[in-house]
């Protein structure tokens, strides 16, 4: 990760994900050869550091289990302090194609957005969702249509890449727990702008989930509210 | 009806005991220690001042004063159970942001020792 290629930077933040993490990691360098890829590893308890440094990426190791907000805004924060203009997150569970990085880094290039959503639906396909998880998304398009005032098909997508002007705020400002939904909030207070674009997903490949079927109620429960309190929140104490 | 009065006055005075033992064992910090014994003297207090209790019912339209006891006794439990969840989410983002500064520091430090080591290695 040197000084002069601080142009895009590739971040899979990662929690036990010894058995995915490499192979996303050798998918991306194959889908953009020489682009840094920044695993932010959120105090794995397995082998997941190690793998990562093996296949070639750099480790931001954290010292305790923030969660995947705290986890990604981490890496936000040390791309931005390094320099980068984009960033692009990949999952590290292997659900998000590295192919499809190039078709984000297009559309973040455009410079008509700040914030790129990597998409399952923009094509009608809705490949690889389960029962469960579609059932949310249509509830959150719903909830989030008059928010942002224009439909957005994929809210959930982790698969996201963010420009410079993006980068600043998540730096300083980025929900904790589920992130995705309330970014989209914290976005359309900025007046920043979004597009979505074509990707492939997959299914996990080993592994499980953090989210549960259990979970998912306190999911629906807590993102509901985290929306709307970012729609009534002042800037407030979190810098 | 005393009785209930009597408990709650034994309640007050074992949490003042609980509390101020969890600070003298460094258990509680004495700043988060503060909200505690202040409800817990305030219970006390109403527990032994009847004659306020008896006021606060009637104002309140209370069937009986050891009701008026417990919304105040509730109130202060809620008003203190609130404080500490300002406490606690205060400390929990200062406790991640210090999490994501120490881990770009380390990030940064390995970086810089690689830098220092690469043209010994040569």
């Amino acid at each position: 990760m040197t000084a002069d290629a601080k142009r895009v930077l590739v971040l899979i933040p990662a929690f036990n994900e010894e058995a995915n993490v490499g192979g996303v990691i050798e998918e991306v360098q194959a889908a953009v050869p020489g682009t840094p890829v920044l695993v932010v590893d959120d105090c794995s308890v397995d082998a997941t550091r190690s793998h990562a440094r093996t296949a070639g990426a750099k480790v931001l190791a954290l010292p305790h289990h923030l969660g995947l907000g705290g986890c990604v805004q981490a890496g936000y924060r040390l791309a931005y302090e390094l320099g980068y203009e984009y960033v692009i997150r990949v999952d590290g569970d292997g659900q998000h194609d590295p192919r499809d990085i190039p078709t984000i880094l297009k559309a973040l290039e455009l410079g008509n957005c700040e914030m790129v959503i990597g998409s399952r639906f923009v094509d009608g396909k809705g490949s690889h969702t389960s029962f469960l998880r579609a059932g949310g998304i249509v509830f959150f398009r719903a909830v989030l249509r008059p928010i942002l005032g224009r439909p957005v098909h994929d809210p959930t997508s982790g698969y996201v890449g963010v420009n410079r002007t993006a980068l600043a705020l998540f730096s300083s400002t980025f929900p904790l727990e589920y992130p995705e939904i309330e970014a989209l909030v914290v976005l359309q207070r900025k007046r920043f702008r979004f597009v979505e674009v074509p990707c492939r997903f997959r299914p996990r490949r080993a592994g499980r989930s953090t989210i549960t079927a259990v979970k998912s109620l306190y999911y629906i429960i807590h993102v509901l509210l985290g929306v709307f309190v970012n729609i009534l929140k002042f800037e407030g104490r979190r810098k | 009806m005393d009785r209930l009065f009597d408990v709650v006055t034994v309640f007050s005075l074992i949490l003042i005991v609980w509390v101020l033992s969890s600070v003298r064992r460094s258990h509680i910090r004495v700043e988060y220690s503060v909200s505690w014994l202040l409800a817990a003297t305030v219970l006390l207090v109403l527990a032994q001042w009847r004659s306020f209790d008896d006021w606060a019912a009637s104002a309140l339209g209370l069937p009986d004063s050891f009701l008026a006891l417990a919304i105040f006794a509730g109130a202060a439990f809620l008003i203190v159970l609130y404080r500490q969840s300002l406490r606690i989410s205060g400390l929990k983002d200062s406790s991640i942001t210090l999490a994501q500064q120490l881990a770009i520091l380390e990030f940064r430090l390995e970086a810089l020792n690689e830098k220092v080591q690469a043209p010994n290695t040569h």
